[in-house]
């Protein structure tokens, strides 16, 4: 009897989510849109919303493939960029680890930037709650988002086919993930990263199989984290 | 421009796709309540703006539709998104007017 009814948290975690689907949908569809201007066909980009659930991945590979980046190469840097969904599942293990198999693979699916930044601020704010409830939650925001997600890819592939190519469309990629990265610059170890990988962006855009993106992408960590440990800022959420 | 045919696109859809439910599963689902070790997460931590700057910037200066030769309305869109983006943290608001910025320079030169 003093349990209370699981699917009020369920709406409760769709109507947290909902805000959210105002920034992945504008994605969804940038992504929709890119993806069939380079030639790929609705299916191939709607599979590769629905497979990969990651917008800056899924970005990063389509704009390495189309500069004719070995395939080993395309797949680590943009797995790289989907490292920090280990830090999210780290994070959420103590609130949904002893949940089902199924449920926790169904959960690990539907990990996003989104879901996982809105249940963990629920779940820190309410800890009389249960796992059930936690897990109810979490798909509750899950289901408020993740549909979201495909239908805007779906739409902006119907709408890249049509849009003229005189739009110089091959910019979105960059300017979506300067805009991406621009708030992230918040303490002093985050803006020498940025810059280090700048650098070495540049000076090694000239190797083999762009390489050099890899390269960079370890130099820029590593300086963010070395100026961390030095105590030039500190990291704060 | 046409690479779906000629590179690994469906390869590189799987393993994506696999690769990154392995990172989501892999705490949730594997290892369980374990800490990871501090020098670990510091790096963690700087993945998003330790790779993609060092990605995006050789697109800003020397894009591949131009040949490779600097492009002023390019490089003030961008440095547009850049500001926006870092005064306002609204992204949409950033890539809106970056986006429109390269359009109206574009139509100018």
């Amino acid at each position: 009897m003093s349990i209370p009814e699981p699917s009020g948290f369920f709406i409760q975690g769709v109507l947290n989510g909902a805000p959210h689907s105002l920034v992945i949908g504008p994605f969804g569809f940038l992504f929709g849109v890119v993806a069939t201007e380079a030639g790929l066909s609705i299916f191939e980009t709607l599979s590769f919303s629905v497979l990969v659930v990651a917008g800056a991945a899924q970005l990063t590979a389509l704009e390495l493939m189309q500069d004719n980046t070995p395939t080993v190469i395309v797949i680590l840097s943009a797995l790289a960029l989907n490292l920090r969904m280990a830090l999210y599942s780290a994070s959420l293990t103590p609130h949904l680890g002893t949940a089902g198999f199924w449920q926790r693979a169904a959960a690990a699916y539907s990990m996003v930037d989104q879901s996982y930044a809105t249940s963990i601020l629920q779940y820190e704010n309410n800890p009389e709650m249960t796992m059930p409830q936690k897990l109810t939650f979490f798909f509750g925001v899950a289901a408020s988002v993740i549909p979201v997600w495909y239908l805007l890819t779906f739409l902006g592939a119907l709408v890249g086919q049509s849009i003229p190519t005189d739009i110089p469309l091959d910019f979105a990629t960059p300017l979506t993930f300067i805009a991406l990265l621009a708030p992230l610059l918040r303490s002093l170890p985050h803006i020498l990263a940025a810059l280090a990988s700048v650098i070495a962006g540049l000076l090694f855009h000239a190797m083999p199989y762009n390489l050099g993106i890899m390269l960079a992408g370890v130099i820029g960590m590593s300086v963010g984290a070395w100026s961390e440990q030095r105590g030039f800022g500190e990291y704060h959420r | 421009m046409n690479f779906a045919q000629d590179s690994n696109l469906w390869l590189v859809i799987w393993a994506l796709g696999l690769g990154t439910f392995g990172l989501r599963f892999l705490f949730l689902g594997l290892v369980g309540d374990r800490k990871m070790p501090v020098w670990v997460l510091r790096h963690l931590r700087y993945t998003a703006v330790g790779l993609l700057p060092g990605l995006i910037a050789p697109m800003v200066l020397w894009p591949d539709a131009t040949g490779g030769m600097l492009d002023w309305p390019r490089l003030i869109a961008a440095i547009v998104t850049l500001v926006v983006g870092y005064k306002t943290k609204n992204i949409f608001a950033a890539i809106l007017l970056g986006g429109i910025c390269l359009y109206t320079i574009g139509q100018m030169v």
